[in-house]
């Protein structure tokens, strides 16, 4: 079975976000980029299933700038055994993606195509779902377990509350959430032997897809900051501030 | 304008955060129906069409429907899709999971968590683990949005809306229920809890965290704790609360052994009053909070629920 597993270019994690002063957008410029968290947990889900021979073949593909190839040539350091980059503008919407995924699985008829549950840029949390619906393929989303077994995935979910398991038919969707596994780092060696990888390049054209947005970015602004409190030095003090001046008791 | 909101149903029955939604379509204005779908679920529909503001209850009441899988919930979201403007749920992993379904299926962008809708097609949502807000503009014909319930008020109750029976019922070979297993606890819905108490990193274990249950037991509150703390493997996933678990805004947050990380932040930083209890006193989670309690926890959360 082949594996698709999809991968953005986000803002690192760590990275403290800064609003552009005239209220367009966040400013990426000099700021340091990564995959995001989720797509890595993708890429090691994969990995894994190849390394229990459950898969025979993993392929990363990245839709977004030039640069998202370094991404690629991280999941290929990862252990994916080669890349599709679709060379995109910065901010491609979620249904977007999903449409050049379709594309990209109707070629390569993958059993299971493994995405990240959100990105920590747009936070939207629907690309995997959307490209369920084009590819009418069931979806296990949120998965903290996977286990596939004949023609079947069981896909155990956080739900709120608490987990559902689900069995899909392949081929099927899954989005990754936190604890299905911990991504392991790429050693040198397999950077270096990630360069020689193939890494194939195309254009939304090449698909026939239009990339247009549907929703437009009107304006960015940083949240009302919350100014700290003052320190209290014993329970007895937070109980009476709690109870007197917040009235929270 | 004429609205779809989609239930949330926990356990068959109607979730409180349903009402949410609705103050949301409220906000769009026109007619506002309520889609109950499951199995059993006649119940939900009773107290949905008791919600002020909505004019009408489908209740689509049907095994196929039963435990909201994506896959049969999103066709029978299409099929109704063709009387409504617009098309809501709450941001919980139900909506999360169907609606995006809905919208690649209808050939409409989805807009994720909104917190505030300036009109019937501009809204504001957090991005960027909610260290900015966007102001977005709709220009698809059909909106899709999940809303953010902690950002709208509840609608009271009082209303009588008439309920419809959904004859649709569609096919679904492609998913099954295998099973699920709820955590089981008298205590509130960490999404709604009025006062939540969360534990971090500095719980230092997962036994630990029975510290909290007991002042959870008398403030009423519901238990949280921190990415870090789940990571650790201290407490299911179920329970965190941040940029990617559950996004909280009771009156009262107590952070416990919690240092302040940005994502945790995102996800409890609207609440009303927030107290901090850390060993550190330099610890990020002190800019934000309106009390700030430097000690050790392990002496400071005994004295504390003695004394409440």
């Amino acid at each position: 079975m082949k594996i698709l597993v999809a991968v953005k270019r986000v803002i690192d994690y760590n990275v403290k976000i800064r609003v552009k002063a005239d209220h367009s957008d966040v400013d990426l410029t000099n700021v340091k980029m990564a995959m995001n968290p989720f797509c890595e947990i993708a890429v090691e889900e994969a990995v894994r299933l190849k390394e229990k021979g459950t898969a025979t073949e993993v392929v990363a593909v990245s839709i977004g700038p030039k640069a998202a190839q370094e991404q690629l040539r991280t999941a290929l350091a990862l252990g994916a055994d080669r890349a599709l980059h679709i060379e995109a503008g910065e901010r491609v919407e979620s249904l977007a993606v999903a449409k050049l995924l379709a594309k990209v699985v109707e070629e390569e008829q993958p059993g299971l195509v493994i995405l990240g549950k959100q990105a920590i840029d747009t936070d939207n949390n629907q690309t995997g779902q959307m490209l369920a619906a084009l590819a009418n393929m069931p979806q296990g989303t949120f998965a903290s377990e996977v286990v596939v077994e004949g023609d079947k995935v069981n896909v155990t979910r956080e739900i709120d509350g608490g987990l559902q398991t689900v069995a899909l038919t392949l081929p099927a969707i899954l989005t990754t959430d936190l604890r299905l596994n911990e991504p392991r780092y790429a050693k040198l060696p397999d950077i270096m032997k990630a360069k020689k990888k193939p890494l194939e390049s195309k254009s939304p054209a090449d698909y026939g897809v239009e990339v247009a947005s549907r929703v437009s970015l009107m304006k960015v602004e940083t949240p009302a900051e919350r100014k700290g409190g003052v320190k209290v030095a014993s329970v007895d003090e937070l109980i009476d501030k709690l109870k007197n001046e917040a009235k929270v008791l | 304008m004429s609205i779809l909101v989609l239930a949330d149903l926990h356990e068959g029955e109607l979730a409180a955060t349903t009402a949410h939604v609705v103050a949301a379509a409220q906000q769009v204005g026109g007619d506002i129906d309520v889609l109950v779908a499951g199995e059993g679920v006649q119940g939900a529909a009773d107290a949905a069409a008791r919600f002020d503001g909505v004019s009408r209850v489908r209740l689509a009441d049907h095994s196929v429907y039963a435990h909201q899988l994506a896959e049969p919930l999103s066709a029978l979201i299409v099929a109704l899709a063709d009387d409504y403007t617009h098309i809501l749920s709450s941001a919980s992993t139900t909506g999360k999971n169907v609606l995006p379904r809905v919208a690649a299926l209808k050939d409409v962008s989805q807009i994720s968590e909104v917190l505030a809708i300036d009109s019937a097609d501009i809204f504001k949502r957090p991005i960027y683990a909610g260290n900015a807000i966007a102001t977005v503009k709709s220009d698809d014909a059909l909106k899709v949005m999940t809303v953010r319930t902690t950002a709208f008020d509840a609608v009271s109750e009082g209303g009588s809306a008439a309920i419809e029976a959904v004859d649709t019922v569609v096919e679904n070979t492609q998913s099954q229920f295998v099973k699920e297993e709820l955590a089981q606890s008298d205590r509130p819905e960490l999404g709604g809890a009025r006062t939540v108490i969360s534990g971090g990193r500095g719980m230092g274990n997962g036994d630990n965290f029975k510290l909290l249950d007991g002042i959870a037991d008398k403030l009423g509150a519901a238990v949280g704790a921190s990415r870090a703390a789940v990571d650790a493997g201290f407490v299911p996933n179920d329970m965190q609360v941040g940029q990617t678990g559950k996004i909280v805004a009771p009156d009262l947050y107590i952070a416990v052994g919690i240092s302040g990380a940005i994502q945790h932040l995102a996800g409890m930083k609207d609440s009303k009053v927030i107290v901090a209890i850390n060993k550190d006193d330099e610890a990020p989670i002190f800019q934000v909070a309106d009390y700030g309690l430097v000690g050790d926890l392990f002496e400071l959360l005994p004295e504390l629920e003695r004394k409440l």
